[in-house]
């Protein structure tokens, strides 16, 4: 089911090649497998060949290397939301900002057909190349959002986000509220 | 609860335009002392119900507060540059308006702060001036609002707080990881740290349950009623009276004068964009420092050409800014800073105006956390942090438990060149123009922020911050606090109201708010706003009583 499910998406991108993806990074797989494994591809606006672009990069600005990142919380469903409600007038600059990024790969890396398919040296230096554009501070933006806004928006799934800021997310608290509070005589001493 | 509904063509005794800190109050006294009121309010009615946690729709999105999409802002630093789209200023936008979603902090002035311009002399540049009321004159009315609304604080902790004639109803929140830090350095440094007054309530009040700490006040709607807006606390007894009648979604475009230079009422686009003139005997102005402005200048007549209310040609003028500087620290352990309010320790050491620092201006500090996840990852982390990649991530990870800031909240000069005015170039969705800002600041003010970021990253470091970094003094940002521009005065040449908000030139017209500041405090102007309020209020009902009105 899954393999079938990811065949299905990179073969709809038109890869020459199935092995140019499976040497891509553990993260570029990470990054489908989410999308596979956990919702079906049912994005709103985002055709297939942007998300996985845009997951690819999202990856990179929130890794997974110390626990679950921008591609496990479906920071690009959030993307995805954002363009079709309060961000849809961003739509453009989405278009344009992925076409600079195809163009700037295509440059860096002749032989490279898509960014997740690119190791991760490589997307790093390719996000190098577009880290003052304002393509990328939207995206950054966007990611960030993807990782720790409210749930209700399609990204930080299972409050991964907030988990991993350690953000306790209740309606009510008690005090002491944190270290120094809690120690308080400790520290008039 | 069933409330009244009052026809537009029925003459009301008073039509309050604005449902916020100040409009509420005004409701609820005009209302209680037998006055037949209607409040005209641009945004929706909104319940705690309707409010939730969410840092996207409150904070980034305008959730709460004017919508530059559908009310285009335009900015500038001077009349010599060309105005471009900028939200400049932000204000609450619904019923409660700014008392909704404010951070709470409730500072009375100090009694200096009435008489600057006596005690410091003329700044060049600037038109500081002496208001025309002194602390005592309002001492009566801040107690009033502390007990109506509920206020949460220590009375007499501040010995530079000017004398109370009551303690604070409540007691004061409690003290947050922050608050420990910042009070043992500053006691340290001969400083005197003072619990946070607060318009939240620490304990049940008045049939309303205490704060249960969750941590969402800045910006947010309280979802539990225990931050004292007028919405949860006055406007209730407004509506409880049968006559008043808070009508949201009513978006006044004009006020209307007779031959005779009287206010008849006021023209507003309701939910449809329909125009309706609500008649009334009275007019009270409650819109805030910049809305009501706004709307004096779009009221031309042939009796006010330009503009109702402004022979002095200072409606609009003396626009002051929301000024402070953020200086940020980590800290070792998790001081969970996002729990609870934002802030529960203050000093008004700086507070006055001294001579010795060679320019006019103070300020107080609290300690404070007033970002939320997202927010503090996309803006609160030090300068030379990474942006991206895992080295962003872990930094994100690491301080959002761990860090600390502390705000300055500092002098604004009034200046005649700081104004609102209309932009007839950019036409907000009901047609009307947009507010054009022209704003830039006194250079006492920059040199007041700039020495007020040096003790607030003493303090820090006093504090054990293992990093310090925070705001640039050149930092400038949306101003939220919005005071000035119809500025009270026993003069009608150089001034808009007397100091019971009456505009000098129209007898039935009352402008009630953050406008009628004379000079900024020291930020903070929502107690005032209120003890003004109420005040105002006092002295309408006795003259309607007396037929005076």
């Amino acid at each position: 089911m899954l393999l079938t499910r990811r065949e299905w998406i990179f073969g709809s991108l038109g890869l020459a090649a199935m092995h140019q993806v499976l040497l891509a990074q553990q993260h570029a797989t990470n990054a489908v497998q989410a999308v596979v494994e956990g919702h079906p591809v049912a994005f709103e606006y985002l055709d297939t060949a942007a998300s996985i672009t845009l997951t690819a990069l999202a990856t990179e600005i929130i890794p997974s290397d110390d626990g679950p990142g921008a591609t496990e919380a479906g920071a690009v469903y959030f993307i995805d939301r954002a363009l079709t409600t309060f961000d849809s007038d961003k739509r453009e600059q989405y278009k344009a900002g992925l076409r600079q990024v195809d163009v700037l790969r295509a440059r860096l890396f002749p032989a490279s057909s898509n960014v997740a398919g690119l190791s991760r040296d490589q997307r790093r230096e390719l996000i190098r190349g577009l880290e003052t554009s304002e393509f990328f501070e939207v995206l950054r933006t966007h990611v960030v959002l993807g990782f720790l806004a409210d749930p209700e928006y399609g990204g930080n799934r299972q409050e991964a986000g907030w988990k991993y800021i350690d953000f306790d997310n209740q309606m009510a608290y008690e005090p002491p509220f944190g270290y120094y509070d809690a120690h308080r005589n400790n520290e008039a001493k | 609860m069933t409330t009244v509904a009052f026809a537009p063509s029925d003459e009301v005794d008073f039509l309050v335009i604005g449902a916020g800190a100040s409009g509420g109050i005004m409701a609820k006294e005009l209302a209680t002392a037998g006055l037949r009121v209607v409040v005209l309010e641009q945004g929706p009615y909104l319940r705690e119900s309707d409010y939730s946690h969410d840092e996207l729709k409150y904070t980034i999105l305008p959730g709460l507060t004017n919508d530059p999409k559908a009310q285009p802002i335009t900015y500038r630093k001077s009349e010599q540059e060309p105005a471009k789209l900028y939200k400049a200023i932000e204000y609450g936008r619904q019923v409660g308006r700014g008392s909704v979603h404010f951070t709470a902090n409730y500072w009375r002035l100090h009694e200096s702060d009435f008489h600057e311009q006596s005690l410091c002399g003329d700044i060049a540049g600037a038109s500081l001036g002496d208001w025309p009321i002194r602390y005592q004159d309002l001492e009566p009315f801040y107690t009033k609002a502390e007990y109506e609304l509920g206020i949460s604080g220590l009375g007499g902790a501040n010995p530079f707080e000017a004398p109370r004639s009551k303690p604070y109803p409540l007691p004061p929140m409690p003290v947050k990881s922050s608050g420990v830090l910042f009070e043992t350095a500053t006691t340290k440094m001969g400083l005197h740290p003072f619990p946070a007054p607060l318009a939240i309530l620490s304990q049940p009040y008045k049939g309303r349950a205490a704060c249960v700490h969750c941590g969402f006040c800045e910006s947010f709607g309280c979802e539990m009623g225990a931050k004292s807006s007028t919405l949860v606390s006055v406007i209730p007894l407004a509506e409880e009276t049968g006559r008043c009648e808070i009508r949201p979604n009513s978006y006044v475009r004009k006020i209307e004068v007779n031959a005779h230079g009287k206010a008849t009422g006021a023209v507003y686009f309701d939910q449809s964009r329909r125009e309706i003139l609500q008649r009334a005997k009275v007019v009270v102005l409650c819109a805030n420092g910049v809305e009501s402005a706004k709307l004096l200048l779009l009221s031309t007549s042939k009796e006010f050409p330009n503009g109702l209310a402004n022979s002095s040609g200072l409606v609009g003028k003396h626009l002051m800014w929301d000024l402070g500087l953020l200086a940020e620290g980590l800290f070792e352990y998790p001081a969970n800073e996002y729990k609870s309010v934002q802030v529960t320790r203050v000093i008004h050491d700086f507070y006055e105006s001294d001579p010795k620092r060679g320019f006019y201006g103070g300020g107080g500090i609290d300690a404070r956390f007033d970002f939320y996840p997202a927010g503090f990852a996309l803006s609160g982390l030090p300068p030379d942090a990474p942006r991206w990649g895992v080295e962003f991530k872990k930094t994100f990870g690491h301080y959002f438990t761990r860090t600390i800031s502390l705000l300055s909240h500092t002098t604004s000069l009034p200046m005649e060149s700081n104004t609102v005015t209309l932009d007839s170039d950019v036409k907000d969705v009901w047609g009307l123009p947009a507010v054009r800002i022209t704003y830039a600041k006194h250079p006492d003010d920059v040199a007041t922020l700039k020495w007020i970021t040096q003790r607030q990253h003493e303090i820090l470091e006093t504090m054990g911050a293992k990093k310090i970094w925070g705001d640039p003094v050149d930092a400038f940002s949306t101003s939220r606090h919005l005071m000035g521009t119809c500025r009270m005065g026993s003069n009608p040449a150089k001034s808009v109201v007397n100091s019971y908000g009456r505009a000098h030139d129209v007898p039935n017209l009352f402008i009630v708010d953050g406008s009628n500041f004379v000079t900024s405090g020291r930020q903070q102007p929502t107690a005032t706003i209120q003890a003004l309020a109420y005040r105002a209020a006092d002295n309408m009902s006795r003259m309607a009583k007396a037929g005076e009105l």
